[in-house]
């Protein structure tokens, strides 16, 4: 009976690739093309990087629901681990905390540029949220940085913040016209501001996505 | 065949591969390393599918950007429910339900 | 010749997706996982798509890797234990 099965969804999947290979093969050119619209409207969009315009501008709901759905993630991840007692961090060897305090700051610095140069160039809130992210899970592996229990105040509020930026400037807009239409002349310093919010929420998300779970199991 | 294409060919294969392995295996860790697979496989047909004339194309991509941070939080999540049932039951494996 | 090495990533990519799926061991099925998404970003930088590229490596290698072993030790040390 089991062999069936997976004799069965072998088949299916071969089946799958098979047709939509086929499927792939006789598309004819692009049908929707939506590169000449985003190239016209760039020069009123506030940035000059295409991909960062669709994120914060075209699509930029998109981007408002995306934060709050990692915020409600990281919400059941606490309800699911529950209430817990502070910790301590695990020792490690000199040698990895040593180069651990070293790349830190060098990767707060590339973080900030990262959020800066999305503007211009590749780069961008969620970039540079991972690499803050991704220090902070750093400095947790070498100890330097204990596993976090229930947050206080002040995680709270940064975990919330950029969401709540976010949501403070789509409601601000709103007012005056359309949900998230920035006027032409401010539409760089709003997105700016908005990256800065979603950099600094994401990359506490982010960490707090491991380091919430990631604690000491009583001895 | 240009680039995209080759790609979004293989993020069908990846595709199929990922449904495959949820389907099929036990192991609630390596259900995830499927479904993450499966994720991977539908950016790659998303992006290369759009790109497939070799002209980058900057809407699939943000959307793309979007799915990855979705997925990494789905994945934490979905390894905070197991570590759960683990705690909980000593099992990795979602109990089969009962014959009859 | 870029066809080359289009194929050869795209085969890599798929030989790795299979053996993460394969292999009897779990570690060595997280260790196979970052290398897929280290290869993932390869091909993102092939499909002219730097901002993707950057946060799978970010992302999709590092935290979800760093997350995948850390519940692999967990789960090892409590079968282990008691």
């Amino acid at each position: 009976m089991k062999r069936m099965v997976v004799a069965l969804v072998v088949t299916l999947a071969l089946a799958f690739v098979l047709l939509l290979t086929g499927a792939m093969l006789e598309l004819g050119p692009v049908a929707i093309d939506l590169r000449a619209p985003v190239a016209a409207h760039l020069a009123q969009s506030g940035v000059s990087h295409p991909v960062t315009a669709v994120l914060l501008n075209y699509r930029g709901y998109d981007t408002l629901l995306e934060i709050a759905v990692l915020l409600l993630a990281l919400l059941a991840i606490l309800a699911v681990v529950g209430d817990t007692a502070a910790t301590r961090p695990m020792a490690s060897h000199p040698v990895l905390q040593m180069l651990a305090r070293l790349a830190t700051p060098l990767m707060i610095v590339v973080a900030i540029y990262l959020l800066w140069a999305g503007a211009f160039r590749p780069g961008g809130a969620f970039q540079a949220g991972a690499v803050l992210a991704a220090a902070a899970v750093l400095l947790h592996l070498v100890g330097l940085l204990p596993g976090w229990s229930t947050p206080g105040l002040r995680l709270r509020i940064g975990l919330v913040a950029g969401f709540a930026l976010f949501l403070a400037v789509a409601t601000g807009l709103l007012m005056h016209g359309t949900l998230l239409q920035y006027p032409p002349a401010a539409a760089g310093v709003l997105i700016l501001l908005i990256e800065a919010g979603l950099t600094v929420s994401l990359a506490l998300i982010l960490a707090g996505l491991f380091l919430f779970l990631a604690r000491e199991e009583a001895a | 065949m240009s680039t995209g294409f080759v790609f979004a060919l293989t993020g069908a294969a990846l595709f199929a591969l990922g449904v495959a392995g949820v389907v099929l295996i036990g192991h609630l860790l390596r259900r995830i390393l499927a479904f993450n697979l499966m994720g991977s496989g539908t950016y790659l047909v998303l992006v290369g599918l759009a790109q497939r004339h070799d002209v980058p194309d900057p809407v699939p991509q943000a959307m793309v950007l979007t799915g990855i941070v979705v997925a990494v939080a789905a994945t934490a999540l979905a390894l905070a429910l197991v570590r759960k049932l683990h705690a909980l039951t000593g099992q990795v494996e979602l109990p089969d339900d009962a014959n009859g | 010749m870029t066809l080359a090495f289009d194929l050869l990533v795209a085969l890599s990519l798929l030989w790795c997706g299979w053996h993460t799926l394969a292999t009897p061991r779990l570690d060595r099925a997280i260790v196979l996982f970052i290398t897929f998404g280290l290869l993932m970003t390869l091909v993102w930088a092939r499909l002219s798509a730097p901002d993707i590229g950057l946060a799978e490596a970010a992302i999709g290698a590092g935290l979800t890797g760093a997350l995948l072993f850390d519940a692999y030790g967990v789960l090892r040390r409590r079968s282990a234990g008691p």
